[in-house]
C-alpha cells in the first residue's frame, strides 16, 4: 500500500542580488532550481533511499518530506494527506507531524548539549501530549532508551557523556517518542566510524521490522544504500534520474549517471588476480 | 627487494596535559617502501593522523613525539624535520579549501614553493609551476585564478601540484578525498597514484575507508588506539585479515551487492575507547569476542610481522 507519495515536487531558491542593486545593474533575477518535479512513492513499511552527490537536491526533498521547508510546486501526501495544502486543517497537520519524524546526520549537533538525555526524549511526549504527568513520562523515557540499546540509567546523563553511535541512538529514540510510522533519514550515519555505523544500520532495521517503519533513506553512500533500501531513487542536480527496485537498480542500472556513480564507488574486495599465490 | 625509504622505529607521541599524559601513538614501528603506496587505516582516534604529522614533525603542543626515531633514506629526520618537510617529504590534506591561501593565486602559491625549496629562478619556477599544473590535469592558462573559482576537486588537484612540485620522495596524504563526491575521489585517486608512480614517489595514504584502502594501495596499515594491529599487503590483509579488529572492520564495511538487504551487518560492540580510558593489556580486548585472559593483562607484540595478537603466537606463517 503506498503510504507516501511525492507528485511533481520542485524548490526554487532565489539567489538574487537585492532589488536595488539588480535593479541599478540591470540584472535579472538568479534563480536556482535545487529540486526540479520529482516523484516517487514509498510503500508501507519499506524503505526508499535517495542517492546523489552533493548539490542534487537530496536534502531538500527531506525538508519538504518533514513539512520543514514548502515545496514551490507540487506536494507530497503522507497516508492520503497533504502536508502542504493550505486546505488541510491544523489539528490535522498537527496529528500528521506526530508521524513524522527526522534524524539528522550528526548527532554532535542535533542534540542540545545543556539538555539531559531524559528531557531531549521527554520533549516530544510533552509536546504532543502523549504522556501527561512527570511519573508516566519518566516511564516512557526508559522505555525509550532500552529500545534503542541504551540502559535506563542514561536518562540523567548529558549528550556530552556518550560516544558518536550512542548519540546517534539517542536522536533515533527522540524519533520514536511520538510514535510515528514515517522516520526520514538524512545521512544518519556519515559522520560516524564504520563499526559504529554498522551498529546503528541494524538498529534502524530491526527497529523497522519491529514496529513496521517507513524509512525515507538520504545517502550519498551506495553500499549503505544496498544495505537498507528496497527502492532507489538517483537524484543529479535536482532531477530523479532513475528509480528502481533496488536489486534492479545494482543489477542492471539504466542511467549512465547511475552508472558512473556505481562504478566510481570503492570497492572492499581486491581483484582476486593480484594475490600473492602460495600463502598458506 | 623493495628498498626501504622511510623507517619508524618505535615512536610514541605523548600528550601532556594538566589532568596526565596521553599515548596517542604507542610504540610504532613501519617501513615505507620506494614508490610504494601504504594505506594507514583506522577509525578516528586511532592515531593516523598524529603519526602523519609526527613524520613531518608538525605535532603542535602539548603533543610531542617521546621516543623513537625516524629515517629517511638513512638519515635521522625527527631531529631536523624542516630539513626534509615540503621538499623530500609533503603532505596533502583533506580540506583543500583550508590548505590553500584564498588571498593569493594558485600560480603565485606554486612559485612561492617552488622557488622556496630550489634555486631555480623566477622564470624558471614559473614554467615548472605551469608545468605540473598541466600534470595534474588543470589548464596552465588558469595560473592566475583564486582557489575560489575552482571546485573541490580541482582544488585538491591543485594540492596535489603543490604537493609534487618540489620532487618530493614522500608524500603523506591526510583522508584527501573525504571530503569530495565519489565520482571526484575516484580521479583523484586514479591521478595521486599515476603521477606517483611516474616520480617514484611514495604515498602514505590516511583514510578510514576501506573501499580506498582496496582500490589504492599497494600495502596497509591498520592502527587501533594508537597502535599498529596489522600491516601487510592489502590483498592478503583485506582477503585474509588475521586481527580479529581488521576482520571485524572488514565485516562491518557495507558492500553494493543485492543480498546485502537480507541479513543484518556484522557488528563490533562498542566503540574505540578513549585515550584517557585505555583498557589494560590489549587495547581491543573489551571488544573482542576472543578475548582470553592473557588479553587482559599484557599487550602482545608483533608476530610474523604481521599482527599484534596474542592469537598469532607460534603460529608459523
Amino acid at each position: 500500500m503506498t503510504f507516501v507519495t511525492a507528485t511533481n515536487v520542485s524548490r526554487v531558491y532565489d539567489l538574487s542580488d537585492p532589488w536595488l542593486v539588480r535593479m541599478l545593474a540591470m540584472r535579472p533575477k538568479k534563480l536556482l532550481t535545487a529540486v526540479d518535479s520529482v516523484s516517487f512513492d514509498i510503500e508501507r513499511g519499506t524503505t526508499y533511499a535517495l542517492v546523489g552527490e552533493s548539490g542534487s537536491g537530496k536534502s531538500t526533498i527531506a525538508k519538504i518530506a518533514a513539512g520543514l521547508l514548502q515545496p514551490t510546486s507540487g506536494s507530497i501526501t503522507i497516508d492520503g494527506k497533504n502536508l502542504n495544502d493550505p486546505a488541510t486543517s491544523r489539528r490535522e497537520i498537527k496529528f500528521l507531524r506526530r508521524r513524522i519524524q527526522m534524524v539528522f546526520q550528526s548527532p554532535y549537533a542535533s542534540l542540545n548539549p545543556r539538555w539531559r538525555v531524559g528531557d531531549i526524549l521527554a520533549e516530544p511526549l510533552v509536546a504532543f501530549g502523549l504522556r501527561s504527568g512527570k511519573k508516566s513520562q519518566q516511564h516512557r523515557v526508559k522505555e525509550l532508551l532500552v529500545q534503542v540499546g541504551l540502559s535506563e540509567g542514561d536518562s540523567t546523563k548529558y549528550p556530552h557523556e556518550f560516544s558518536g553511535g550512542q548519540r546517534q541512538r539517542i536522536a533515533i529514540a527522540r524519533a520514536l517518542a511520538s510514535e510515528p510510522d514515517f522516520i526520514i533519514c538524512d545521512e544518519p550515519t556519515s559522520a560516524l566510524d564504520v563499526s559504529v555505523q554498522a551498529q546503528v544500520l541494524n538498529l534502524l532495521k530491526a527497529l523497522q521490522a519491529d514496529i513496521g517503519l517507513t524509512y525515507l533513506f538520504i545517502t550519498h553512500d551506495l553500499a549503505v544504500v544496498a544495505t537498507m533500501a528496497n527502492r532507489i531513487g538517483v537524484l543529479n542536480r535536482g532531477h530523479l534520474v532513475e528509480e528502481q527496485d533496488a536489486s534492479d537498480l545494482f543489477m542492471n542500472p539504466q542511467d549512465a549517471y547511475t552508472q558512473m556513480l556505481l562504478q566510481s564507488a570503492p570497492r572492499i574486495r581486491p581483484s582476486v588476480e593480484g594475490l600473492s599465490p602460495n600463502r598458506t | 627487494m623493495p628498498e626501504p625509504l622511510l623507517e619508524l622505529k618505535n615512536i610514541s607521541v605523548k600528550f601532556h596535559l594538566r589532568r596526565g599524559q596521553l599515548t596517542a601513538v604507542d610504540d610504532l614501528s613501519l617501513t615505507v617502501n620506494r614508490g610504494e603506496i601504504l594505506g594507514l587505516v583506522g577509525e578516528s582516534g586511532a592515531g593516523k593522523s598524529i603519526t602523519g604529522l609526527a613524520i613531518m614533525g608538525l605535532l603542535d603542543h602539548p603533543g610531542r613525539l617521546e621516543s623513537g626515531e625516524v629515517w629517511l633514506s638513512g638519515e635521522r629526520i625527527d631531529q631536523q624535520p624542516e630539513r626534509v618537510r615540503g621538499s623530500a617529504i609533503s603532505m596533502i590534506f583533506q580540506d583543500p579549501l583550508t590548505s590553500l591561501n584564498p588571498l593569493r593565486t594558485i600560480g603565485d602559491q606554486l612559485v612561492e614553493t617552488i622557488l622556496r625549496h630550489s634555486s631555480l629562478t623566477v622564470a624558471q619556477a614559473k614554467e615548472r609551476a605551469r608545468e605540473s599544473l598541466h600534470d595534474v590535469g588543470i589548464d596552465p592558462d588558469r595560473f592566475d585564478a583564486y582557489p575560489h573559482a575552482f571546485s573541490g576537486g580541482m582544488r585538491q588537484r591543485v594540492v596535489i601540484a603543490l604537493a609534487l612540485s618540489t620532487d618530493p620522495k614522500l608524500i603523506i596524504a591526510d583522508e584527501p578525498t573525504t571530503a569530495l563526491d565519489v565520482s571526484v575521489q575516484a580521479q583523484i585517486l586514479e591521478l595521486l597514484k599515476t603521477l606517483c608512480a611516474r616520480r617514484n614517489a611514495a604515498v602514505i595514504l590516511i583514510t578510514h575507508d576501506m573501499g580506498v584502502i582496496a582500490e589504492t594501495t599497494d600495502r596497509v596499515a591498520v592502527m587501533y588506539a594508537g597502535r599498529l594491529v596489522e600491516i601487510g599487503q592489502t590483498n592478503e590483509v583485506l582477503l585474509a585479515a588475521e586481527h580479529p579488529y581488521t576482520r571485524g572492520l572488514m565485516a562491518s564495511t557495507p558492500v553494493i551487492d543485492v543480498a546485502a538487504r537480507d541479513k543484518p551487518l556484522h557488528q563490533i560492540p562498542g566503540a574505540m575507547p578513549k585515550l584517557d580510558a585505555l583498557p589494560t593489556g590489549c587495547a581491543f580486548h573489551p571488544r573482542c569476542e576472543f578475548a582470553e585472559h592473557r588479553c587482559h593483562l599484557e599487550s602482545p607484540p608483533q608476530f610474523n610481522n604481521r599482527v599484534a595478537c596474542w592469537r598469532a603466537e607460534g603460529e608459523a606463517l
